[in-house]
């Protein structure tokens, strides 16, 4: 059992959970995800490594309500412990291997939708503390669904915030701001993008106009999250590559986006109504 | 003496009630029954069965045991050279091995050792098994990794003779294909696998889970952090193989170990659980192994209509006689020398058929099975929503891949030594992560074979 020692909502159905998992904390590194299967008859959820802590020994995810199972592990309280958190798994973003002299001389733009600002900022940490610099564009429906907004803005250089109805920040889409900070004569050398996977489609397809390289974090199906069964299979550069094991991060301009759309709906209809049952039969607090 | 009575038929659960419940299909013996039907045996002088068991078990002197009544007797005897025997006496391919070279198979029906086996270690259970002897403890650690039946072995040995055993599993239960890969209706988990781990815990043998071994922790921290004197592998040979055809990431097309991980260790059958599965209305399912046949009859009992598509013929079929039998009665259907080409899709990205080929035997090939070759010009369409693909599978490369000095060869199985140390000093393997995918007799005795080994190595260091 994984015992959970604190529990933020951040903003409407996104909630932040610490849990004690000392040999993931000390093994984590950027980039790299955990499951979560909350009691005996759940589901494995995968879930990226927010922030961990191995003097601590604790990780931190963030959790959107999504359907039944997101739903579940969200009720659950500090004292309260998960049946099982694995991690950490998949290959740690490609920067790690960099020196920190590279890094000095790197400049790298994120972008981060919706709960993508939770696996961006891991990332942005770790090279903001080695010198790198750091530009993040977070993009949010309204100024409500805003999350770390202030632990991001600590660990890099230029925060830019947009949200889709303008109340606050930029006005726009996440592209558009990426294009607006290029036209205004700023230079990245590598860009990442974490968000819905509709939102990489486009930001595969702007930054490409821009010349920019690109890394993806996919965050597809998975089952067991270690390369046994080809849930998470996915085309990258015409071949299939499975996510949780050769990924989850990929570059961009191989990504076949469409097909992983698609294949992310397989269990929809049946997952569909687990939900309503779910909101049906129980009373749900979290909405 | 010998009857000439025939082999004593096994009760079964109805084809027709059991094709739409996940209960064991076959009920095994009685007492009486596994008495008469010991009573067949010959007691060779020299007994081709033992020969052909891979771990060697003394199968007359056992089944002399059975024919007299003396059941706990038989246990002990099954003990020296088994620890599954419940398990083994359910899955092992016994048509090729002990009963296959059995004398009374020459002229009619080999005695039937494997459900012998059965009902000697289900009655030794059920009586309180044969008692765990163990060492005092030796104060030194041993970590396993895998707890598949190659880990299960090894950590058991290793148990007994007084070492600190910890196994470390990266899914969140014990037991490897035992726990996801094999189906409740061939091997009950309560019943049979999880009595086996929990003899284990009594031998103090401590089993974490939810560790993944290459990222959670290396076996370089293990051995130096943590003082691991020495490890065994036994991760086992879990990455799915794809046929690489168009069509094939369509939404419906799955692997057997996704569709079989579903089902037996997230149990998706029971809708009590969270986990989804979809087993569709017509199923292909395209291989002939145990795993195909798995894959094909959980389809089935979750309502589909199934069809297993396999490129030879029936003879080449490398699953279990029984299990095909059984796959038959059923309903599953078979569609020999047969293999898919492409996988049609309709425009929202869903299958909605298989395109195959026919195909006739040509030449043997290395293996002395005859080639299966295209039959020009006789491609043709099946109707279909969902494929499994069931094609097997090869050791995961993540132990490999973050254990400096750890040898692999082309085919990713681990390379072993003579005493099944592998290039890397202190460190053992065995099972399918050496072999690549074969059975679980053959892992069970690796690993004993490697818990022999380890105690050598670290005995003599001791002195
Ligand atoms: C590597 C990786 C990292 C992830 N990181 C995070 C994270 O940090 N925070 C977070 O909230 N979520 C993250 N996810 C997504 C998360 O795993 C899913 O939201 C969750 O599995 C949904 O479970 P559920 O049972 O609540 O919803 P379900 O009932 O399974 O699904 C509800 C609906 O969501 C769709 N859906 C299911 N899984 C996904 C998915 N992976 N992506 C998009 N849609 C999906 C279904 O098709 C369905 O329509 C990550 C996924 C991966 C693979
Ligand atoms: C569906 C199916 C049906 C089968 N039917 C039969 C049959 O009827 N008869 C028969 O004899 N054989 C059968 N087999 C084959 C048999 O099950 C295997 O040969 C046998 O289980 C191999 O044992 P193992 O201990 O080497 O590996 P496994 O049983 O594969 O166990 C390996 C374990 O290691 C774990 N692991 C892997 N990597 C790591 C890591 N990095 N860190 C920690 N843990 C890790 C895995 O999760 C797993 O639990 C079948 C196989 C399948 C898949
Ligand atoms: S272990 Fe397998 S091969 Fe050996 S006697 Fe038992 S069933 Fe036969
Ligand atoms: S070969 Fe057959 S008859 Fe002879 S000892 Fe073995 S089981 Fe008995
Ligand atoms: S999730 Fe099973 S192989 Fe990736």
């Amino acid at each position: 059992m994984f015992k959970i020692l604190d529990k933020k909502l951040l903003a409407p159905s996104i909630y932040m959970m610490e849990v004690e998992a000392p040999r993931l904390a000390s093994a984590a590194k950027p980039g790299q995800f955990l499951v979560v299967r909350d009691d005996e008859k759940g589901e494995r959820v995968p879930l990226t490594i927010s922030d961990f802590d191995a003097s601590k020994g604790s990780v931190e995810m963030v959790i959107q309500t999504i359907g039944a199972s997101t739903m579940k592990m969200c009720e659950k309280e500090p004292g309260d412990a998960f049946a099982d958190v694995l991690g950490p798994l998949g290959c740690p973003s490609e920067f790690t291997a960099m020196s920190d002299e590279q890094l000095k001389s790197t400049r790298f733009l994120f972008i981060a939708g919706g709960v993508g600002a939770a696996p961006v900022y891991p990332q942005a940490k770790y090279l903001f503390q080695r010198g790198a610099r750091v530009d993040v564009i977070m993009g949010a429906k309204s100024a409500g669904m805003l999350i770390y907004e202030e632990k991001m803005s600590k660990v890099c250089d230029n925060l830019f915030i947009c949200t889709d109805d303008g109340s606050k920040g930029f006005h726009g889409l996440v592209t558009a701001k990426a294009k607006e900070l290029v036209a205004e004569g700023r230079v990245y050398d590598q860009a990442v993008a974490i968000g819905p996977m509709i939102m990489m489609k486009f930001a595969a397809l702007t930054l490409k106009e821009l010349a920019i390289p690109l890394t993806v974090s996919l965050n597809t199906l998975m089952v067991d999250a270690t390369g046994m069964c080809g849930a998470c299979r996915v085309t990258v550069g015409g071949r299939t590559r499975f996510a949780c094991v050769e990924g989850p991060e990929f570059n961009a301009y191989e990504v076949d986006f469409d097909e992983a759309m698609r294949r992310q709906t397989m269990y929809r209809d049946i997952e569909g109504h687990d939900r309503e049952d779910y909101i049906e039969h129980h009373k749900c607090n979290i909405r | 003496m010998a009857n000439k009575i025939p082999r004593v038929p096994v009760r079964e659960q109805d084809p027709k009630v059991r094709a739409t419940n996940f209960e064991e299909v076959c009920y095994g013996y009685n007492s009486e029954e596994a008495m008469l039907e010991a009573s067949r045996c010959l007691e060779c002088k020299k007994p081709g069965c033992v020969s052909q068991c891979p771990v060697g078990i003394n199968i007359p002197a056992f089944v002399r045991e059975v024919r007299e009544g003396n059941f706990s007797e038989a246990a002990h005897i099954i003990a020296q050279d088994s620890s599954l025997p419940a398990v083994c006496g359910r899955v092992c391919p016994q048509e090729t091995q002990c009963e296959g070279k059995c004398i009374l198979g020459v002229k009619g029906e080999p005695v039937a050792i494997g459900k012998l086996e059965r009902f000697v270690a289900d009655w030794s259970r059920e009586n309180g098994g044969v008692p765990l002897e163990k060492k005092p403890s030796l104060g030194i650690k041993v970590a396993v990794v895998g707890s598949g039946p190659a880990g299960l072995a090894c950590a058991t040995d290793l148990a007994k003779n007084g070492y600190d055993v910890t196994i470390f599993e990266v899914l969140h239960k014990a037991g490897g294909v035992l726990q996801y890969g094999i189906p409740e209706f061939r091997l009950p988990k309560s019943k049979v696998v999880e009595p086996e781990i929990e003899n284990l815990i009594k031998l103090g043998v401590k089993i974490e889970t939810d560790v993944i071994v290459g990222r959670t922790v290396t076996i370089d921290e293990l051995m130096t952090k943590e003082h691991f004197a020495a490890v065994f592998i036994g991760s086992g040979a879990g990455l799915p193989r794809f046929m690489n055809i168009p069509g094939e990431n369509l939404n419906g097309v799955v692997s057997a170990n996704e569709f079989l991980t579903r089902n037996n260790l997230m149990k998706a059958y029971d809708s009590s659980y969270a986990t989804p599965i979809y087993a569709g209305r017509k199923t292909v399912v395209v291989g002939g192994g145990n795993v195909a046949m798995d894959a094909a009859r959980t389809a089935l009992r979750l309502g589909a209509d199934v069809t297993i598509v396999y490129r030879r013929t029936e003879v080449e079929l490398p699953a279990r006689v029984e299990e095909v039998h059984h796959a038959k009665e059923e309903g599953v259907k078979f569609a020999m020398l047969t293999n898919p080409v492409e996988v049609l899709g309709n425009e929202k990205g869903w299958v909605t058929g298989i395109r195959c080929i026919r195909m006739e035997l040509g030449e043997p090939d290395e293996s002395g099975r005859r080639s299966p070759v295209p039959v020009e010009g006789s491609e043709f369409d099946m109707e279909c929503d969902v494929v499994i693909m069931s094609l097997g599978t090869s050791p995961n490369p993540l132990i490999a891949a973050t254990t400096p000095g750890l040898e692999t060869n082309r085919k990713g199985c681990i390379v072993v030594g003579e005493n099944v140390e592998t290039t890397r000093e202190g460190v053992f393997a065995g099972g399918d992560a050496v072999t690549g995918a074969a059975t679980v007799i053959l892992a069970m005795g690796a690993g004993r074979r490697a818990a022999a080994e380890i105690h050598k190595k670290l005995s003599t260091e001791q002195q």
